[in-house]
């Protein structure tokens, strides 16, 4: 047996026993190149994510709810922090990640190319987009590469305080005034869609899925992920009275599980290949908030290198 | 025996100080120079959160009215915020001038008022002290990376400096209703911080080779509710939940 096959079968033999890939282990090339995709993208989502509920932050409706808002903005960077330092442990820096994303070679979640139009909206991403990316990630604590799976356990604890202040928020308008349910509803109507998107393309139709899940970095499939989301989430939105804009929602007694309505595929291929309402604003932001801040990092750099040169005189 | 109506307008001025500089950090959301900046930013605006909270609790306590009302249904005149919290935010380096300026006045401030013979005041200073500090630390470092790092940043510590210098005479300046509260040792004699402030930030501003703005522009008047044009846009979009959805629950 040659060296190279060798190590492959061993990799393999790893991921048949369910035992975790870790930095310094020997990984395909393709492995490695698909892990970077998925982390990547996942800690732009968790960074890009902080756009839409800072568009409330500073018109939060009282001194309680800004503070829990920005709390949970925060734990976001840090996830997206954790993310990144998890992606650099495969060879690449975090300066290049950024940069493949404001050259549009890596994506982000692209519900968060959904304006935040109303404060039922910070309710709305909280209960819904959340809640979605908790049954993902809680299923990806479980995945193969180790410093991922390690993220995911850190970043589980924190999700379900956002669900929570999210549904919340929902809670308090449903039981408000005509003007709060109607907004309720409203942030509803336009976020449920996107949230079933977020599980991404069938599994037949997934152009990463089953290579991924043959190496175990995705444990769950797209279908059986929206599946859950839904089952856990309209009986939530029963319990405040508010209607899930989904005609064919239905419970399948056979089944087990709700039937539900197909998702419009054209307006998710629109939003993935960037025109969705606001992905030019997005990446803007971001793009913007980089540049305006490369002096500062700048600053930071020659002053640790002065700092070291002085140590050494 | 301190009259609890002077009480409740101390409280309210250092609520509205936390209250104003925390919502100008809420507006570095997502806006930062990198993620690690992100999260220290957001966790400093958490602190002045959590502090305006708590004073303005207090002062609502006596005064009859909840946190909430006091922060959005006041009118611009009615807050007593020093004026240099409310200045727009600017780029980084006049952010980071403005904390550290605060971070210098907070630390001799708060250490004074640890020793209120108010018991509330005297419990939330113990609390604000130990996050001024935490807060003092970093902004002395962004101070130095700021004015030893670049020319350019040396060049835009020095501009937000210039700005910021007309403000700061406003930490020291009591009025009458303060005078009184210090007679009782409630409150704290400002006047008396100055020189330990101006040696401290003077030694800094040295060790980082800026230079000490002079003292001849000075603006004051935040304690007695006449404001820079600012603060009313700012109110405008903070307050904007309360003014067009009058009385509900959030
Ligand atoms: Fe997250
Ligand atoms: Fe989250």
């Amino acid at each position: 047996m040659s060296e190279a096959s060798d190590l492959e079968q061993r990799f393999e033999d790893k991921i048949a026993a369910d035992e975790r890939i870790e930095p310094k282990d020997w990984m395909p090339d393709a492995y490695r190149k698909n892990l970077i995709r998925q982390m990547s993208q996942h800690a732009h989502s968790e960074v890009i994510g902080m756009q839409p509920e800072g568009n409330w932050l500073t018109r939060a409706p009282t001194l309680e709810r800004k503070s829990v808002l920005l709390a949970k903005i925060q734990d976001e960077a840090g996830h997206g922090l954790y993310l990144y330092s998890a992606t650099e442990t495969l060879g690449v820096t975090r300066e290049e990640l950024v940069a493949a994303l404001h050259e549009g070679r890596a994506k982000y979640a692209s519900i968060f190319n959904y304006p935040s139009l109303t404060w039922a909206d910070i309710g709305a991403i909280g209960w819904l987009v959340d809640g979605a990316a908790i049954v993902n990630q809680i299923s990806l604590q479980r995945t193969s590469y180790g410093p991922y799976a390690r993220a995911m356990v850190r970043i589980c604890k924190e999700e379900s305080f956002h669900q929570r202040q999210g549904y919340q928020i929902m809670v308090r308008l449903a039981e408000g005034s005509e003007a709060q349910k109607q907004m309720a509803q409203d942030a509803l109507n336009r976020w449920w869609w996107p949230s079933l998107m977020m599980f991404g393309p069938h599994d037949g139709e997934s152009a990463h899925s089953a290579q991924s899940m043959l190496w175990k970095i995705k444990r769950m499939s797209n279908d059986d992920g929206r599946q859950k989301f839904v089952d856990q989430t309209v009986p939530q939105a029963d319990i405040i009275d508010l209607t899930v804009p989904d005609p064919d929602l239905k419970w399948n007694e056979a089944r087990g599980h709700y039937d539900f309505g197909e998702i419009n595929w054209d307006e998710f291929m629109q939003v993935i290949s960037g025109n969705g309402p606001c992905n030019r604003q997005r990446l803007g932001q971001h793009k913007k908030a980089h540049e305006e801040g490369a002096w500062v990092r700048e600053a930071m750099a020659a002053y640790a290198k002065r700092k070291a040169e002085t140590a050494h005189d | 025996m301190t009259n609890h109506g002077d009480i409740a307008e101390y409280a309210l001025r250092l609520g509205d100080d936390a209250l104003v500089h925390g919502q100008r950090l809420c507006e570095w959301c997502a806006d930062a120079p990198f993620l690690e900046e992100d999260i220290a930013i957001a966790n400093a605006g958490l602190d002045y959160l959590g502090r305006a909270r708590m004073l303005l609790q207090y002062a609502g306590s006596i005064l009859g009215r909840s946190e909430d009302e006091l922060a959005f249904l006041r009118d611009a005149p009615e807050f007593r915020n020093l004026l240099i919290v409310e200045l727009p935010r600017g780029d980084f380096a006049f952010a980071t001038v403005c904390q550290y300026l605060l971070d210098e006045y907070e630390l001799l401030f708060f250490e004074a008022l640890t020793n209120s013979k108010d018991e509330t005041l005297a419990a939330i200073a113990a609390k604000a002290i130990k996050e001024v500090r935490y807060h003092q630390r970093r902004s002395v470092e962004w101070m130095r990376r700021l004015g030893l790092g670049t020319e350019e940043s040396n060049r835009r510590a020095q501009a937000a400096l210039d700005e910021l210098w007309g403000y700061v005479a406003e930490f020291f300046d009591a009025d009458e209703l303060e005078t009184r509260v210090i007679a009782d040792g409630v409150g704290v004699d400002r006047s008396a911080l100055e020189v330990v402030w101006r040696d401290r930030v003077g030694d800094l501003l040295d060790e980082v080779e800026l230079s000490l703005p002079g003292d001849e522009w000075q603006v004051s008047g935040g304690r007695s509710g006449v404001h820079t044009e600012h603060l009313g846009h700012m109110l405008g979009e903070m307050q904007f939940m309360q003014r067009a959805y009058p009385g509900l629950e959030w």
